[in-house]
């Protein structure tokens, strides 16, 4: 080590020494750095992250409120809330979606189905660190293996909720419709207004069709809160303040689970609808369309297959017949246009007329022709009614004039939506001169008028609207406006009247002729639903009606063989019982029924047997 | 022995109190018993520290306990040996480190996309960058103490082979964070040895220059999102920016006075990631706000400042060169991982000394000190 001898020792300290303060001194200032970094956090930013280290672990989160069950008339339950258990995923704590997925797959199964849907939720209205759903319905097994496994799933849990159950099925799908998953359309409706945002804050369902939207507003229910302290996991550490949310109004309706269970039952594989008002009241009683599906099936999101399988049936089972199916009255019209034909007084229950079996207006070589071509002979009123003669109508209408009947027939609720609660009910068709100078951009003829006097041409009306026709027809002209709302929690008492005046005949003594005249349709030996007569066990009126599905030409045979089962003619059938002091109303349409005594009029009765019946029948 | 240590003298000279005798006597067994205390004083606020960054793990915090004893018992064998030993075994140190370093390369076991571990049959598993973070500088300050003073050009190149080989090594591992600090500790001792100026300022000017170049030829894709995760930690909030957003949320909501011990609630509900390791300072910020972390910076600078004091008064030169890098490389740890998590440095993978959990960490550090002491206790007559 030669360099040692060379060394100057304490010039190599003072090297050493002047280096070292250099860096002690250098040192100094970098800590002081990091104290003026520290304390411009500590300090200057205090306010801004003291809030945010509260927003982390302070979370107001709303509860949903329990939504309001629906009862029918007698109280047995028709729409109930069920828990069900939900596979949920909190996007941002998974560490590797696809592998936890794929694990969660192999542990409880998740449907390809499943992952879209997943998928698609993850897209819209989420907040940060809202879980999002990956499966419904968990079983107690499938919980189980979760659990077991959790610690190799972040971000993983089993939720609880409850989920709207419709434990009649298919029986009231149509009318109770169902409550589904808030779509986005709807959150966007529902963000524009910040009173409903924060009702729905923390809502996931909402009524998408029938008595679950009408009501929707009254079954909702008022959101809670609570404020929760949270760990980074978004696991609650502890409640600090609760709201408790207040559920929804339970609804009672006037429907009546035995008489649509027997709807149900007597319209088994057929397409049709059945409709029954309590005269005194306007209470549906009845409202089925068949056939139907399971409402079930929509609650937490009804899978592709199930879907376009009833969207792609044939009968149509989404389709309701009873307030949306829109048919020509055809024959139910009579007892209404002869209301309209005595009322404008040009005719009365004494006058005849002489029936060839065709009908010819002035100057006009074409034939109307009688469903009996032989014709009627000498033909009243109460005949016409028994044996649904249609010469006799086409005569009265066109004496009475389109002008007398339309407004008549107005008055009975066709061509509107007279329901109190049913708001998409279809309004049918009541034509008159302008309506045809605005639509059809043509005159009306006097053909026309011969057609609406039998109930066909241009005129629809929904069984809805037959039903309601024929309740107010049974209670002499008072309007008693059509509802499914029985009682509520808030509004017992007060449910209006609708905007419809009753019905004055200038001679009101016409009302018992015509209720006999349709007692005589069942009773009479010509009446048109004479085969009711065997299980008569209360005085029934009604009238039968066959609707042309097809355009027959005016020579051509009606000939039920040859043409395919759609082809065949529509059965129509309404009545009201009992005669005397009617409490029930009905109307049923049978598509493809062919003949209204055959099909559509059992039908009615044995719904009248059992609702005048009751516990006897 | 007992002729050269000024102090000593000066105190010896008016009262002889207790501290002083045991001062004395604890010099004898080549401990510096200032240094030793401040260095248990942060151990035991390590302790405490971690209890709370743990989530109240006393699992955790008698394993680090169990760290701790094993290093003091480490610094205090290390500091029985001379400095003469050290200047022996450090090349072979050296070659050892540097041939294991390789071995990662080439035969490693990786973690988060980096091979950093070697695991040989017979020995546990462990990280040859940890042996060549002691090696290295020993090694330099060997070479350096053997040239003349101040060190000649040739003399830095070869230096600077010393240095760049491991560097390179590490870098290619990849891992950015620990290959700066071991060139800075081998650059340090260049600092110490006398490199002029001029070299130095060069030098930066030559490092800022490289940055760029770094940038597209060197960094991995991980390590350019920290960077960026840095200039902009919301553009990922829940995802690279997470850490960074926690933390300073963790250390600004502690103010002045903080939270109370146990009492974060960023730390204790698990908001802030990493709360025992790398960003455990937080902890110790929310909780004891900003009264805590001063208190912890100057128990750091009376540690460097008695290290360099120590080193200034080191006999041999190979001494002063070794203790004073060892003693900047401490404090380049400590601001390293304070400005990495409180948001003005990017995130390196750094623990902060004797407080963030880990034995591989605790033990080197602790043997760190061990040389600083050997170096200053030991005296040629």
């Amino acid at each position: 080590m030669w360099e040692h001898s060379f060394r100057d020792k304490s010039a190599e300290r003072r090297l050493f020494r002047s280096r070292a303060l250099t860096l002690a001194i250098f040192i100094f200032l970098m800590l002081c750095i990091l104290a003026w970094r520290m304390a411009y956090l500590q300090i200057n930013l205090y306010e801004k992250y003291k809030d945010l280290s509260e927003n982390n672990r302070i979370q107001l989160r709303p509860i949903a409120p329990n939504r309001g069950l629906i009862y029918d008339r007698n109280g047995i339950l028709l729409a109930e809330n069920i828990p069900s258990y939900s596979l949920t995923l909190v996007p941002e704590r998974v560490r590797d979606m696809e592998q936890t997925i794929a694990f969660l797959d192999q542990l409880i199964g998740i449907s390809e189905r499943d992952r879209e849907q997943f998928e698609k939720r993850q897209g819209f209205r989420r907040r940060p660190f809202e879980p999002v759903v990956l499966r419904h319905q968990l079983s107690e097994d499938d919980i189980a293996k979760v659990m077991v496994n959790r610690f190799y799933l972040p971000g993983v849990d089993v939720e609880a909720q409850l989920v709207r159950h419709y434990p009649q099925g298919e029986t009231f799908a149509h009318v109770l419709g169902y409550v589904g998953r808030i779509n986005q359309q709807e959150q966007a409706t529902l963000d524009t207004d910040p009173e409903t945002k924060r009702r729905y804050s923390a809502t996931q369902f909402i009524g998408k069709l029938g008595v679950e939207r009408r009501y929707e507003q009254d079954l909702h229910g008022e959101v809670g809160y609570q404020k929760v302290e949270t760990n980074a996991r978004g696991r609650v550490i502890q409640i600090i303040e609760r709201q408790d949310p207040v559920p929804g109004q339970d609804i009672s309706l006037h429907l009546d689970s035995r008489l649509q269970k027997l709807a149900e039952k007597e319209m088994k594989g057929m397409r049709g609808a059945l409709v029954a008002i309590e005269v005194a009241t306007g209470g549906i009683i009845s409202l089925y369309s068949n056939p139907s599906f399971d409402p079930n099936l929509f609650v937490t999101g009804i899978s592709h297959k199930d879907y376009s399988s009833l969207r792609d049936n044939p009968d149509l089972p989404l389709f309701d017949r009873a307030i949306r199916g829109q048919y020509p009255p055809a024959s139910t019209l009579k007892p209404f246009v002869g209301l309209a034909a005595l009322n404008s007084g040009i005719t009365s229950w004494n006058e005849s007329i002489d029936d060839p079996g065709w009908y010819q207006l002035e100057n006009d070589e074409r034939l109307y022709r009688d469903w009996k071509r032989s014709g009627h002979g000498k033909v009243n009123l109460q005949r016409a009614i028994v044996e649904s003669c249609d010469t006799y109508f086409y005569d009265v209408a066109v004496r009475a004039g389109i002008d007398n009947i339309s407004p008549f027939l107005a008055q009975f609720g066709f061509g509107r939506n007279m329901t109190l609660d049913i708001s998409n009910a279809l309004p049918g068709l009541l034509p008159d001169r302008d309506w045809k100078r605005a639509k059809r951009k043509s005159f009306w003829y006097a053909g026309d008028t011969v057609n609406l006097g039998i109930g066909q041409g241009f005129m629809l009306v929904t069984p809805m609207q037959l039903a309601t026709a024929t309740a107010v027809l049974a209670n002499r002209g008072q309007w008693q406006v059509p509802r499914l709302i029985l009682a509520h929690n808030d509004i017992a008492d007060e449910i209006p009247h609708g905007d419809i005046a009753d019905i004055q005949l200038k001679n009101p003594q016409d009302w018992e002729q015509m209720y006999h005249a349709m007692e005589q349709v069942i009773s009479g030996s010509r009446g048109t639903a004479r085969r009711l007569l065997s299980k008569l066990r209360y005085p029934i009126a009604g009238k039968t009606g066959t609707a042309q599905v097809v355009g027959i030409k005016q020579d051509e045979e009606y000939d039920s063989e040859s043409l395919r089962e759609r082809w065949r003619d529509h059965a129509l059938f309404i009545a009201f019982a009992p005669v005397e002091k009617p409490e029930i109303a009905i109307a049923v349409v049978i598509e493809n029924g062919e003949s209204a005594g055959r099909t559509a009029g059992p039908i009615a009765q044995s719904i009248i047997n059992e609702y005048l019946g009751g516990a006897e029948g | 022995m007992a002729n050269t240590d000024f102090s000593r003298t000066m105190g010896s000279g008016h009262h002889q109190h207790g501290f002083d005798r045991s001062r004395a006597w604890f010099e004898r067994m080549h401990i510096d018993l200032i240094l030793f205390l401040l260095i248990l004083l942060l151990a035991g606020c390590g302790l405490l520290i971690l209890y709370s960054g743990s989530g109240q793990d006393m699992t955790m915090v008698k394993r680090q306990a169990l760290h701790f004893l094993i290093g003091f018992i480490v610094l205090i064998v290390v500091a029985q040996f001379p400095p003469r030993f050290y200047q022996t075994v450090a090349p072979w140190a050296f070659a050892i480190g540097v041939i294991a370093l390789i071995g990662v390369l080439v035969m490693g076991v990786g973690a988060k996309g980096a091979q950093r571990w070697l695991e040989l049959p017979g020995l546990p598993r462990f990280q040859p960058s940890e042996l060549v973070k002691l090696a290295l500088p020993l090694t330099v300050a060997w070479y350096m103490s053997t040239r003349p003073v101040p060190p000649r050009f040739f003399d830095l190149i070869k230096a600077m082979i010393i240095i760049g080989l491991p560097t390179i090594l590490i870098l290619k591992q990849p891992d950015l964070g620990t290959s700066i600090l071991i060139s800075a500790s081998g650059i340090l001792v260049l600092f110490f040895a006398g490199m002029s100026w001029a070299l130095i300022l060069s030098m930066i000017g030559i490092v800022a220059a490289c940055a760029p170049l770094m940038w597209f030829f060197v960094m991995r894709e991980y390590q350019k999102q920290r960077v960026l995760t840095f200039l902009n930690p919301e553009s990922d909030p829940l995802g690279s920016g997470w850490n960074i957003i926690q933390s300073k949320t963790a250390i600004g909501s502690g103010g002045i006075d903080g939270k109370g011990f146990l009492q974060g609630t960023q730390s204790q509900l698990e908001f802030l990631p990493e709360s025992h390791t790398d960003f455990i300072i937080a902890v110790l910020a929310e909780e004891l706000g900003l009264i805590g972390v001063l208190a912890l910076l100057i128990l750091y600078f009376l540690i460097i400042m008695r290290c360099l004091y120590l080193s200034s008064r080191c006999e041999t030169l190979f001494g002063r060169l070794l203790s004073g890098s060892l003693a900047v490389t401490f404090f380049i740890y400590v601001f390293v991982n304070i400005g990495m998590v409180s948001g003005i440095l990017p995130v390196v993978g750094v623990p902060l000394p004797l407080v963030s959990y880990g034995g591989t960490s605790v033990v080197s550090l602790l043997t760190a000190f061990g040389l600083i002491m050997s170096m200053y206790t030991h005296r040629q007559n």
